[in-house]
């Protein structure tokens, strides 16, 4: 996978949680340009592991400047989140890939409504430029818990069709009145918790919405959990995962040769099969179906965790 | 008359599943006089079906869907008539609204190209064959499009070039593409055969 070494170029806290990190090209070139909604992966070195989140790109996607993210500090994860708002600070280094996109608009759509929840309004700050840029007709629908907690209204443009729902102040978002009426040919874009993206699926399904027209991305970084073991069919050997370590993390730390490219259980590219399980798969992925999660036969290592007694990888 | 039964064909070629019920949802139908019996057939599989359906006839009179009574009937004489008809039911109606087609290929094709040019998926349009199954064909040297083609080649109505009818099918356009059948053997062309189902 080709990777970049920028430069961190500005660090800005957006609100108490989230911060804003920019990263350019050291020599001043101009980097690949991208789409709306795309993600990049960072490395972040630590110890005898590197590892890696995905995080949505909030800049404008025809701008080769420079890369922006903004990443959420999680006090509880694998320590991803924390390593960038502890360890990274301007003029540093870092390696990241290039843009991928697991979520574009698509452009047949005579409307696009999208609807972030919390640090999910993140792959829609740069689809909005995209759809100005093209001047697609859009309404945007921005839901947080508190007006402080709401990092993306500092990058939002004040705008008519831009509106900002905080519960704490009683303008809860009202998915019903929000998705009722929309003309024939709009799409709709969710990025948040699983509770508002199934919230609006249902939603959308009880309107008659065709599913072509709904559109969701939950990728978040792999969560922690107890450690556990896993064997590697061809080699025999065993590798262990550690609690903040996720099984992909551990099984690149150990050599062993496995694809990747989201690392947040949305793209499918590290479906690994298992040919053997003793014990439940903890699946915490967007990509397999409810009966291949049940079968137990596939994993993603990306996210998934396991509890049990064996589980052995066919790698 | 039955819905149509058609051979199995390449992917490109449109295959109608017939009409089902999706409940008494805003509705656009349109058919012909073949189809007006399919939506008569819908009515009375489910007759909620109808109450919030506009119909559009086309070429034939309110009499050929009996007594069913949609919230709203459309009569159009042939498909030009019906287009800024149908083209102002896509552009006023709603996320939700279900489309429903019957009749010819060449009605099908031409209305679900305007729905889908609406921004209607067309796996979502509800689709069912009934009476003629002549074609409607583009000549893909010069565009022009050809109704009513029912034989194996056909001359083109714009340009007059001889044309082998194929399954492929542009979605887009709502027409099955013709291509010149004797473009390498000038003169040299296969014996015309009816269109087959």
């Amino acid at each position: 996978m080709k990777k970049l070494t920028l430069k961190v170029t500005a660090v800005e806290h957006l609100s108490p949680l989230v911060k804003r990190f920019r990263f350019e090209d050291p020599t001043g070139a101009s980097l690949p340009v991208f789409s709306g909604g795309a993600h990049l992966t960072v490395e972040m070195p630590e110890g005898d592991t590197i590892r890696r989140n995905s995080y949505s790109l909030i800049s404008d996607p025809y701008d080769g400047s420079g890369y922006e993210i903004a990443v959420r500090r999680e006090d509880k994860g694998r320590g991803g989140s924390l390593y960038m708002h502890t360890k990274v600070s301007e003029g540093d280094d870092i390696t990241v890939s290039l843009p991928s996109n697991l979520f574009q608009l698509d452009l047949r759509a005579k409307k696009h409504v999208l609807i972030g929840g919390g640090i999910g309004i993140t792959p829609f700050l740069s689809q909005l430029r995209q759809l100005d840029m093209e001047q697609k007709p859009y309404e945007l629908h921005y839901a947080a818990r508190s007006r402080e907690e709401a990092a993306g209204i500092k990058l939002l443009p004040q705008a008519a069709h831009i509106h900002v729902h905080i519960s704490e102040e009683g303008s809860r978002m009202d998915l019903g009145a929000i998705l009722d009426g929309q003309p024939l040919g709009t799409h709709v874009y969710t990025c948040g918790p699983d509770g508002l993206i199934t919230a609006v699926a249902d939603q959308t399904a009880r309107l008659g919405w065709p599913k072509a027209a709904v559109h969701s991305e939950a990728f978040t970084a792999p969560p922690p959990g107890e450690p556990f073991d896993v064997v590697v069919k061809s080699s025999g050997k065993t590798v262990h995962v550690k609690a903040d370590q996720s099984l992909l993390e551990a099984l690149e730390a150990a050599k062993v040769d496995i694809d990747y490219s989201c690392r947040g259980g949305g793209c499918g590219r590290c479906q690994t099969k298992v040919t053997a399980c003793d014990g439940r798969i903890l699946h915490n992925d967007h990509w397999l179906s409810e009966d291949e999660r049940a079968a137990q036969k596939d994993i993603m290592p990306c996210m998934s965790r396991f509890k049990g007694t064996r589980l052995e990888l066919d790698l | 008359m039955p819905k149509t039964e058609f051979s199995p064909s390449i992917d490109s070629r449109p295959t109608y599943s017939g009409l089902v019920s999706q409940g008494a949802a805003p509705a656009i139908m349109v058919a012909d006089e073949a189809g007006a019996q399919a939506l008569t057939d819908l009515a009375a599989s489910d007759a909620s079906v109808m109450d919030h359906a506009h119909v559009v006839l086309v070429g034939c009179g309110a009499a050929a869907l009996g007594d069913v009574k949609p919230v709203a009937l459309h009569e159009a004489p042939d498909f030009d008539a019906a287009t800024p008809l149908v083209t102002q039911l896509l552009n006023t109606a709603r996320m939700g609204t279900q489309i429903y087609l019957a009749g010819s290929e060449g009605l099908i094709g031409h209305v679900s190209a305007l729905a889908f040019a609406a921004g209607m998926p067309v796996d979502e349009i509800q689709m069912e064959h009934r009476g003629s199954i002549a074609r409607r064909m583009q000549c893909v040297h010069c565009k022009g499009i050809t109704e009513d083609v029912t034989t194996d080649p056909f001359t083109c109505a714009h340009c007059g070039l001889t044309l082998f009818v194929r399954d492929h099918f542009s979605r887009r356009l709502g027409v099955f593409q013709g291509v010149c059948v004797d473009a390498e053997t000038p003169g040299v062309v296969p014996e015309t055969v009816e269109i087959q189902a």
